[in-house]
């Protein structure tokens, strides 16, 4: 099994590692960086709770290796928040719509909000549907998170404080 | 959940590929976009030894016209192919198929060469390149030759491509009759799940409505997707009234034998592929009489 040295701009910054030709990147996320904001759900591209930007569009981070993001930039949910550390106005839009319970998908979920954000910012109820599509919720039923993304499109627009 | 260890290396060309992959021997395979080939390894139904990348490979992707065929390379991304305007002003049928396939998340990784390569029953290019008879274009060291769908999907998971091809080039016909018109409809357990049974059809009519060109094809109910012959025959010439497609469509149950799983039995696919089949029709011929754009 070959083994490579990579390095990944992860949320703006170069970082580098080891890792086995399998290693998955959400697994080099976690393990390697110590990133372990972003979640392992069912591990074979079902659930979207590993999501994460590559070159600006969101992809499920286990179901790609880690070497084939060598060179290539990432944004995980650590990302999303201001160098302060203040949350965006997505992750305030989930925690003011309880958009979540246990949290487990939670990640995934914002990162596939933020994409959908990043071209669209007055999305339909369809076309937020649409684009968490892919991820799996079990507890809050998807009403709240479909909020969340409207609320956070809402902010970002100027229209509510 | 992890895969079984292996090589990896990144190609540089599809010649470099085509080396490596006969140099690799059997267990070699190549790795595109990953979306079928790597749940397949995390769940170890895959074990190949070496994997050899062929994302980055320039001369892998595109899409263009060339004469009467639209001409996609296999390396393209799904979703560059979903929002190319030369696939939607030239074959809307494949934009609408690509708007059912997986997620936003797996079709900016996943391309349509490897959704073809893999065979999925279920997926929708396979439907759509067996629809249109489409060409695929395979390179190897040796030589480059090209297959037919109808000899390509040769049954769940297995194509013609042998282990030391590379599908690089997909050729669907373009049919440039004024009125032509598609349809397809799918039915799945969540939005952009797998179909459970999908059906498309492209057809052609003349000035007084009656239908010259119809191809019909289904998928999720068989091995392959499948062409639908004898339907096709029947409604030939007529002018696709209603109560025709409803009476030929009838055909399917004895037509197609789907396997039931645990979320469908096999008397429900069967069921949906013949309601899927009349929509499709349904949609097709509207569009072609331009009540339905």
């Amino acid at each position: 099994m070959s083994e490579h040295k990579i390095t990944v701009c992860v949320n703006g910054n170069d970082m580098s590692g080891h890792a086995e030709a399998r290693l998955t990147l959400v697994d080099f996320l976690r393990d390697v960086l110590g990133l372990t904001g972003t979640h392992i759900g069912c591990e074979h591209g079902v659930c979207g709770a590993c999501s994460v930007i590559m070159d600006g569009k969101p992809v499920r981070s286990c179901l790609m290796y880690a070497v084939q993001a060598d060179g290539h930039d990432v944004t995980t949910v650590e990302g999303l928040e201001a160098d302060d550390g203040t949350m965006s106005p997505l992750q305030d839009a989930f925690w003011e719509n309880h958009a979540l319970q246990c949290g487990y998908c939670t990640p995934g979920m914002l990162i596939a909000g933020h994409a959908l954000l990043s071209y669209n910012l007055s999305p339909t109820d369809e076309e937020i549907r649409h684009a968490i599509g892919g991820n799996l919720c079990r507890c809050t039923g998807y009403q709240q998170i479909v909020e969340a993304v409207r609320m956070a499109a809402e902010k970002i627009r100027g229209e509510t404080s | 959940m992890k895969a079984a260890p292996f090589d990896y290396r990144r190609a540089t060309s599809i010649d470099d590929a085509c080396r490596a992959l006969s140099e690799g021997g059997d267990e070699a395979r190549l790795i595109a976009g990953g979306q079928t080939l790597v749940p397949l390894m995390a769940m170890r139904l895959a074990r190949p030894t070496l994997l050899i990348d062929i994302n980055g490979i320039a001369e892998m992707s595109g899409i263009a016209i060339d004469g009467d065929h639209l001409v996609i390379g296999g390396g393209t991304r799904q979703s560059d192919a979903l929002g190319s305007e030369i696939v939607q002003r030239h074959l809307p049928l494949l934009a609408d198929a690509l708007s059912h396939v997986g997620h936003d998340q797996t079709r900016n990784r996943g391309t349509i060469g490897g959704s073809l390569a893999n065979a999925d029953p279920a997926a929708e290019l396979p439907l759509i390149a067996q629809l249109l008879e489409a060409d695929m274009i395979a390179r190897s060291v040796e030589s480059t030759r090209t297959i037919a769908a109808s000899s390509f999907f040769e049954s769940a998971m297995a194509t013609a491509l042998a282990p030391n091809e590379c599908l690089t080039e997909i050729r669907f016909p373009l049919w440039r009759e004024q009125k032509t018109g598609y349809g397809f409809h799918e039915v799945s357990i969540r939005d952009s799940d797998f179909a459970l049974a999908a059906a498309a059809v492209q057809l052609t009519l003349d000035d007084k409505g009656a239908c010259t060109r119809l191809h019909i094809a289904i998928g999720g109910a068989s091995p392959a997707p499948m062409r639908l012959g004898e339907v096709e025959s029947a409604l030939l010439g007529t002018n696709l009234e209603d109560r025709t497609l409803h009476a030929e469509t009838a055909r399917l149950a004895t037509l197609v034998d789907p396997q039931g799983d645990i979320h469908a039995d096999a008397s429900y696919r069967r069921r949906v592929a013949r309601v899927m089949t009349e929509r499709a029709l349904q949609s097709a011929r509207d569009r072609a009489m331009g009540t339905n754009p």
